[in-house]
């Protein structure tokens, strides 16, 4: 690998990729992964993706921009984009963000701080343009050239940068090797975010140019506003669906399971992320089992986007996210719940409860919270009856970005897991310090051409080597391991990165939510309910 | 020349304070963004605070008032702006260098009153403690600056992971606190006889007194010492005052949605303003306001397009 890239080398003419990573150049991993040659090789990216596609950057190619045909092309693709940097730091256009964005802009010193404490910096083995001010950089000059209109002063005190196409096509595809963690921005001196700047970068691209990934936007965001979900699921099949598992369920536990539908006036709305009845039907399942033997008045909404939590818009454009943040809101509005409960998906429990908080006025301001609290004291109550030698296993805990860092929700599923599992044990660092699972801003759902190995063998390597560190003591094949993940991306990101290592077959290093575990450890339910079945 | 430095001593403490205001003007005036906080957020309530926890811990956090615990938050502000806190856990290293020029700052800062105190106090022994204070506050400072730069100037120009970050105008930040401070104390250290120190120049200073003979060395001292004051708020060393916006405003900014609060008023504002974006799914002409975008559906097609 070539360890530095010049901040200019983004703008230099040609395809030629300015990183090429390899095993060797990565962070190295504990055991069974403690060799390069135990590694897995990486998947080539395709000469028709190199033909076809933008993928000047680094080893991948996550967004799939068309190269442009003509010079004219390039140039208008240029002009569009100034335009959108413009519109960036027009408070008419971005009021959202524009306070964060500009204190971004204005303050970085460049101390680096940021640089430790980044887990795709680490994991790349210090790739300089995975450096999370590389790209703020270009961005901050950028906004002093072209917004601010600085001259040659400017450039003295702010950097030089030149703006053409392939710093452009390069710049969209560095949006996306950030999982907007924000990690850098807690651990930044002047309170800089590096995460939000990504974030804006995808907002420019999406709102102004129309690109975007279309796992996020066209087969996520749109594909949700159309028929109800993320997962193309319409109302009446989400309800078979959740039929067939409501009768699997009682099947397994025992115990007789209904989901309710649209009742008006339940104190608690619940909203799953849809890919865990596409995915992990156990979870909704294991829910549904919860709540009735609580005696909760629940619901679930079969309105438009009332039954599939996601807001893809959270991670690259303000306008999809508000309209899914309405949706979902309109949904409990219409029922007349007393709170929306988000399950266990990280990015929805931010998207509804904290960043369209200011948004929803009036009667669309619905209380909105986590199932967490909820759950932590349906487990604390006393009411149900569990047995937490059922849980006999080493367990260990991931921290959703979303959920912990970005939400401060971080001793409930401790409660949770030190009163049911009697072997949990906590990774390094946790909690509010942790890491992200590597698939976090849309990674896990993005599996275009190679990218998939780029968000294991990086973004998800400082992950897995926590996992790995979490079990050290039990990594023989006899022993069952429970990975919790309470958030279904995250859960998407560990099946996909597990299977890839094949750690569920030598390792036994298995995955899952959090209320699997509470079924699993209710006395009353048959026992077994965690069947430690691949899926 | 004493009038020269005078007049520049108060022309830099006035752009000084021009700069500073229209940049916290600058910032203040921004609207009100969505919310963005990180945790841990000192201000929660002290059981929480410990593992950086929120109400949102609680089930129905809303009935309860939001509790702001201003102690701990002061206590945290503290930490992070006199001892920074954030660079001595996550970045020793350059901790040393930036605390020691950090602090120098301050202990200039707080010479300054120990000076003035002097000015207005009587008594022999008041007057020795406090010129003796002002000194070592003083010294110390210009000492703490000068190593602090010459350390963060030669990480600057060593370190490969600088090299994408630092423009000219770095270099040359640091190279002007290094000389500022360095003719500074060398001034006050070798001070010719019959020349004013530091106590008599404030003191001619307060009373604009021309008849104060100011060395030439503390002369050039003082006017790079006001260019510098009044450079520094038109560049990214004015983070002083950003990082209060990105800690208060931003960071910790943890506070509900209330219903007929300030903030929903701005913000029904901001929702009938009309954005210009350009993208088909966003239908952002420059007519329709927020409100109309977000409660559109851009998959549904229009009974005027469909017609169309």
């Amino acid at each position: 690998m070539k360890k530095f890239t010049p901040l200019k080398s983004l703008s230099e003419p040609g395809r030629e990729p300015l990183l090429h990573l390899e095993n060797l150049d990565l962070m190295p991993l504990p055991e069974p992964l403690e060799t390069t040659e135990k590694d897995r090789p990486w998947n080539e990216l395709t000469a028709q993706a190199q033909a076809r596609y933008e993928c000047g950057l680094d080893n991948t190619c996550a967004v799939n921009v068309p190269q442009p045909q003509s010079p004219e092309e390039e140039r208008e693709l240029v002009v569009c984009f100034l335009s959108g940097l413009d519109k960036l730091f027009s408070a008419a256009d971005n009021w959202t963000f524009l306070q964060p964005l500009l204190l971004t802009m204005e303050h970085c010193t460049g101390c680096q701080t940021c640089a430790a404490s980044c887990h795709i910096f680490e994991a790349s083995g210090g790739a300089e343009i995975y450096r999370p001010t590389f790209r703020s950089e270009v961005m901050r000059r950028l906004y002093f050239k072209h917004v601010r209109r600085g001259g040659l002063l400017s450039a003295w005190q702010h950097g030089e940068v030149e703006v053409n196409w392939p710093l452009i096509a390069r710049l969209i595809e560095l949006a996306y090797r950030c999982n907007l963690c924000r990690r850098c921005a807690q651990t930044c001196p002047l309170g800089c975010d590096n995460g939000l700047v990504a974030r804006e970068l995808r907002k420019l691209f999406s709102q102004e140019m129309g690109i975007a990934p279309k796992e996020i936007h066209e087969n996520g965001s749109m594909l949700q506003l159309k028929v109800g979900s993320t997962t193309g699921m319409n109302a009446e099949i989400v309800k078979d669906n959740v039929a067939f598992i409501d009768e699997d369920i009682s099947e397994r536990t025992g115990i007789e399971v209904h989901t309710p539908w649209d009742v008006q006036g339940a104190d608690v709305l619940l909203i799953h992320n849809a890919g865990e009845i596409m995915a992990w039907p156990e979870n909704p399942g294991a829910f549904a089992l919860l709540l009735n033997m609580a005696g909760i008045s629940w619901t679930m909404s079969s309105e438009l986007a009332g039954y599939d939590s996601v807001n893809y818009g959270l991670w690259y454009d303000d306008a999809q996210f508000a309209r899914v943040a309405l949706k979902h809101v309109e949904a409990a509005r219409k029922l007349g719940v007393k709170r929306i409960v988000m399950g266990e998906c990280g990015h929805a429990h931010k998207a509804l409860c904290v960043i369209a908080d200011r948004m929803l006025a009036g009667e669309m301001n619905i209380p909105r919270e986590s199932y967490l609290p909820l759950l932590r004291d349906i487990v604390m109550s006393g009411k149900l009856n569990f047995d937490p030698s059922r849980n006999d296993f080493p367990v260990t805990l991931h921290d959703p970005c979303n959920v912990v860092r970005l939400m401060g929700i971080v001793e409930p599923q401790r409660e949770i897991l030190h009163r049911l599992c009697p072997q949990f044990r906590e990774m390094t660092p946790h909690g509010v310090d942790n890491y992200c699972c590597g698939g976090g801003s849309g990674f896990a759902i993005m599996n275009g051409n190679n990218f998939a190995d780029w968000r294991f063998h990086v973004s998800g390597r400082k992950k897995l080597e926590q996992v790995l560190n979490a079990f050290s003591d039990c990594m023989d094949v006899e022993t069952p391991k429970y990975l919790c993940a309470p958030c279904s991306n995250c859960k998407g990101q560990f099946r996909d990165m597990i299977s890839y290592y094949d750690l569920w077959k030598k390792n036994r290093i298995f995955y899952g939510g959090i209320v699997e575990l509470a079924v699993n450890a209710l006395a009353e339910v048959k026992p077994g309910f965690i069947d430690w079945e691949w899926r | 020349m004493t009038i020269l430095v005078y007049l520049s001593i108060f022309l830099g403490i006035a752009l000084f304070v021009i700069g500073s205001v229209l940049r916290i003007l600058q910032y203040a005036r921004l609207p009100q963004h969505l919310r963005w906080e990180l945790y841990p957020v000192p201000h929660e309530a002290p059981e929480r605070a410990r593992h950086g926890g929120s109400y949102f811990e609680t089930q129905r956090h809303w009935l309860q008032p939001q509790s702001v615990h201003h102690v701990p938050e002061w206590l945290a502000m503290c930490d992070e702006m006199i001892l920074l806190k954030s660079l001595r856990l996550h970045h020793p290293r350059l901790w040393r260098a930036s605390f020691a020029f950090h602090f120098g700052l301050y202990l200039i800062f707080a010479a300054l009153p120990v000076a003035l105190l002097r000015l207005v106090l009587h008594g022999p022994a008041a007057l020795l403690l406090l010129a003796y204070a002002s000194a070592i506050l003083a010294g110390a400072g210009a000492l703490g600056i000068v190593l602090g730069a010459i350390f963060l100037l030669k990480r600057r120009l060593s370190d490969p992971a600088q090299i994408n970050s630092t423009k000219p105008a770095d270099i040359f930040n640091l190279v002007f606190f290094l000389v500022t401070f360095a003719v500074l104390g060398t001034a006050c250290l070798l001070r010719p006889q019959g020349t004013a120190g530091p106590g008599a120049l404030l003191r001619g200073l307060l009373h604009f007194d021309p008849a104060i003979s100011v060395g030439p060395l503390l002369a050039a001292g003082l006017i790079l010492g006001s260019a510098l004051l009044a450079y520094i708020p038109f560049t990214h060393m004015a983070h002083f005052i950003g990082k209060y916006f990105a800690w208060h405003a931003v960071r910790w900014d943890d506070r509900r949605n209330q219903p007929f609060s300030a903030g929903e008023r701005r913000v029904a504002e901001y929702l009938s303003w009309t954005p210009h974006w350009s993208a088909r799914h966003m239908d952002a002409d420059g007519i329709r306001t927020w409100s109309e975008i977000a409660t559109a559906n851009p998959t549904v097609t229009s009974p005027q397009e469909k017609r169309k």
